[in-house]
């Protein structure tokens, strides 16, 4: 035994000298000091990683039977429509590898909403943890970007009408506007030059940059240390060793503990695969069953529910403002409501981070926002004109959340100020 | 840029010009892979006209036909839908069409040639979905009680009348696009193509 186990230290000996195997190991893991009291919340950025790796190894091997040729086969069908049911119906297990991908993308938005929602709670944006905010606010663009690159893959009706009313959007910039749009397009309208370059930022442009942000974001999270749902640095109070007193090695603590959390998200994410691929046409739309047709629209078209709130941003502007159409400023509020948590960290003034903390203001605004969110998303998968129960109109109601919305934002040095904070604890607490 | 005694000046005055070299160098190979991401010369030729018999299109019905992977709608509008269309200018963005939205001869109240045939783009000017058609009038058509018939765009609920021309406080900024088209003879229309081209 002693000299299977000195043949292994050799070997390990041989890598350290050319490899900092070894000393990375004990960085990032085995001498990565967390908190040791970090609960529910923080299941989620080592589950956004275990979908990253679903949606890379499903998608490589989605790629060795899907076609991006938007062309009609013998049979009158675009090709690509028709090889994705090719890949359903005829591929070995297919059906299992398309499913999965499809609800892992909706799987890693789920996960990445409730890890952002973390940060919101305990104030991870705060100083000095500002760049690992911002690199996770370019990955969650980026997933915005690979998700709605990827939809247009299939070639179905809302897969084509989506990337229309999107890739519009752009034409809606003063001057530039229309020839940035075509450029895009590589076209006039949506066809295949559009699909194949989709197919091109999808499976090739938008992953790399996407491991590229995840890197950093978790070099940069490891450099500063994990803040902890008291919202207080544990590097503060450090034993003889320079241990931070209530930190426990990231392994085997919580690898451990994250396998449990992965346990239970496959579960979900099993149930939803095998018995509701579809997840009631909010995660696959039944338009999207129909190929691409060019010249119909299909009565309702929403997004995919992950961009629904924002949708709902885009659509609450309807006045034209200093001589520039609506359409422009629906364009700018919602890219304004995607980018605006991007400044989190310089806009919350509050003495304290966590919101265990912090006051009723804080609290109650929060969880207004929280709601109003929930209920745009909602308004955003519905037809303009709907009325909750059949009389109250959906349109002013998402154009009220939508002024909330911002205001939130805009308005939150004052009260983030003001608030009435509790004190801090020295030490974390584990309730 | 500050030269101390310590920096050899010639060499960092070379440093200098390599990089800027260098890096407009590298600037300008990005020129064919952007450049190559605009319409191709295929894409640029596709596109011509296409011609349409609409003797078969009787008043009151509409036909969609595609002209450069557009939808194009041809609508023979009745008597009663011409007379309606004219009671609703004070409730439309640019009743005059005074945005250059259509070649100047269709730039009429009817916004045609033939007064009751109008060739329009059925692409919204919001965000390019394609408007469905809604024709039947009042409450019937489950847009308003007043509706006076036109289309309405499934996506961010843009209305149009049956001249293509947008209502006011609509996401849509501009009347629906008249193409350029002609006739050939009575009931033979081509579009994409006009006399002054």
């Amino acid at each position: 035994m002693s000299k299977v186990n000195a043949l292994l230290q050799g070997t390990l000996n041989w890598v350290d000298e050319r490899f900092p195997l070894t000393s990375n190991w004990k960085a990032h893991l085995a001498e990565y000091y967390a908190p040791k009291n970090f609960n529910f919340w923080y299941f989620f950025g080592s589950l956004a990683m275990l979908v990253l790796v679903i949606q890379i190894v499903t998608g490589i091997f989605l790629t060795m039977h899907y076609k991006p040729d938007a062309a009609l086969n013998a049979s009158g069908v675009p090709v690509a429509f028709a090889s994705v049911e090719y890949i359903m119906r005829d591929v070995s297990w297919g059906w299992l590898i398309r499913y999965m991908h499809s609800t892992g993308a909706s799987a890693f938005f789920v996960v990445v909403y409730l890890h952002m929602f973390r940060g919101l709670l305990y104030g991870s944006y705060r100083k000095p943890r500002e760049l690992i905010w911002l690199f996770g606010i370019g990955i969650f663009l980026c997933l915005m970007g690979e998700a709605f690159f990827g939809y247009l893959l299939p070639w179905g009706q809302m897969s084509f009408w989506g990337a229309q009313v999107i890739v519009n959007l752009f034409s809606a910039i003063p001057l530039i506007g229309p020839d940035l749009s075509i450029w895009l397009r590589g076209d006039y309208v949506v066809g295949d030059a559009t699909l194949n370059r989709f197919f091109a930022f999808h499976v090739i442009a938008m992953p790399l940059v996407l491991i590229g942000l995840v890197g950093a974001h978790i070099i940069a999270l490891h450099e500063v240390g994990s803040n902890n749902p008291d919202g207080i640095e544990i590097k503060k109070k450090k034993d003889a060793n320079g241990v931070p007193l209530d930190g426990i090695p990231f392994h085997p603590y919580y690898s451990v503990k994250d396998i449990v959390g992965v346990v239970v998200f496959l579960f979900v994410f099993s149930i939803v695969v095998f018995f509701m691929p579809e997840g009631g046409g909010y995660f696959l739309e039944y338009n999207n069953f129909f190929p691409a047709d060019p010249l119909v629209t299909p009565p309702h078209i929403a997004p995919v529910w992950y961009f629904t709130p924002y949708y709902s941003l885009l659509r609450a502007v309807t006045y034209p403002l200093f001589g520039i159409d609506a359409k422009f400023w629906g364009v700018v509020a919602m890219g304004a409501g995607t980018l605006i948590f991007a400044f989190l960290p310089w806009l919350d003034r509050s003495p304290v981070k966590s919101i265990r903390y912090r006051g009723p203001i804080t609290k109650w605004l929060l969880a207004v926002w929280v709601v109003g969110f929930f209920i745009l998303g909602f308004l955003g998968t519905k037809d303009p004109a709907y009325k909750f129960f059949g009389f109250i109109p959906g349109a002013p109601v998402a154009q009220l959340l939508s002024v909330y919305y911002f205001l939130f934002f805009l308005t939150m040095p004052i009260w983030s100020s003001l608030d009435r904070c509790k004190p801090e604890p020295d030490r974390v607490t584990m309730k | 840029m500050s030269c101390d005694e310590k920096v050899d000046c010639g060499r960092r005055r070379l440093l200098v010009a390599t990089a800027t070299v260098g890096g407009v160098a590298g600037v300008a190979a990005a020129v064919p892979f952007v450049a190559s991401m605009l319409p191709s010369e295929r894409a640029k030729a596709a596109g011509a006209p296409v011609e349409v018999d609409i003797s078969k299109l009787a008043p009151g019905q509409m036909m969609t036909v595609e002209w450069r992977g557009k939808p194009v709608w041809i609508i023979n509008r009745t008597k009663e839908m011409l007379d309606s269309m004219a009671k609703i200018g004070d409730q439309l963005a640019d009743p005059k069409s005074d945005k250059n939205m259509q070649p100047e001869y269709a730039k009429n109240d009817t916004r045609s040639i033939k007064p009751e045939i109008l060739v329009a783009v059925g692409i919204c000017t919001h965000l390019g979905c394609s408007p469905t058609e809604k024709f039947k009038t009042g409450a019937e058509s489950g847009v308003d009680p007043n509706w006076p018939g036109g289309f309405i765009c499934p996506c961010h609920g843009s209305t149009f009348d049956l001249a293509g021309r947008v209502y006011k406080s609509k996401p849509a900024p501009d009347n629906l696009e008249v193409p350029p088209h002609m006739y050939l003879g009575d009931a033979k229309l081509i579009i994409g193509e006009d006399k002054k081209a």
